[in-house]
């Protein structure tokens, strides 16, 4: 089962659509990656609503693909964990420690414009302040 | 003990297919859906293990009762290579495969029972059970 990956401005959305094997969730990773340098992408989306599990290799490679997004220079955010999957991984003890989660796409996208909005502060050159 | 399910274990959709039909039962034990949750998630740690370390093996499901309570039984089974050091195996965050060393400690925290039998060179048997909280 593959996931489409749908390009959005400056972002890319994968949204899982069924429960997915390992080699799909690896074969997603790759594909992001790729993906993120081929249009020079600034933020990544995964939308994991319709995931009803999420076990230690799932939060693994979700983790890997926000990890390799930000080397590449974008920013991840996972959006849709349901309530009953949180409650599971807590009891399993996997964290997404150093990813960013909010609820939905909407909140997805704000977070992720948001961010993007630093990162571009952030480089801009410094202005002389005409005092030399 | 009514009926049993006997699912192979040998690819990884099988390890798919394993944590939907632990949760279909578990809906029948009257686990709540939090549970259920827990419940395949417990199943699909045992499963990948199986086909991580012995490549091929079996998951058997079935419900249990214990006076009036009711729970689910998740026996998985392989001959695969056994493992040499299960107090190591068991520890949080150890791993020899490079994975996250949250699968046979991460099944246990989640299960009620569980049970590891393992013989090096003969193969694995994880027994585990949980149990619906009595209302």
């Amino acid at each position: 089962m593959e996931v489409p990956i749908l390009r959005q401005g400056q972002y890319l959305i994968a949204s899982i659509q069924s429960a997915l094997t390992d080699a799909d969730l690896s074969h997603l990773r790759e594909a992001l990656i790729a993906q993120v340098g081929r249009s020079r992408c600034r933020g990544v989306i995964v939308d994991v609503t319709a995931l009803d599990v999420m076990d230690s290799f799932a939060v693994r490679t979700l983790r890997d693909i926000a990890h390799m997004a930000r080397l590449r220079g974008a920013e991840t955010v996972i959006v849709g964990i349901q309530p009953d999957v949180a409650f599971a991984m807590v009891q399993l003890g996997l964290t997404l420690k150093g990813v960013a989660t909010v609820l939905d796409l909407e909140e997805g996208l704000a977070f992720l414009d948001g961010r993007t909005k630093e990162r571009t502060l952030e480089v801009k050159p410094k202005r002389p302040s005409g005092r030399g | 003990m009514g009926d049993e399910l006997r699912l192979t274990i040998a690819a990884d959709v099988d390890v798919v297919e394993a944590r939907q039909q632990g949760r279909a039962l578990a809906a029948v034990a009257g686990f709540s859906s939090g549970e259920q949750t827990v419940i395949a998630a417990a199943i699909s740690e045992i499963a990948r293990n199986i086909l991580m370390y012995a490549k091929k093996g079996e998951i058997t499901l079935s419900l249990v009762q214990n006076g009036d309570r009711q729970g689910v039984s998740i026996i998985a089974s392989d001959q695969g290579p056994g493992i040499p050091d299960i107090e190591r195996a068991m520890q949080y965050g150890y791993s020899t495969s490079h994975g996250v060393g949250a699968g046979l400690p991460g099944a246990k925290r989640l299960m009620d029972e569980f049970d590891l039998k393992s013989v090096v060179g003969q193969g694995t048997t994880v027994t585990m059970r949980k149990w619906r909280r009595s209302i």
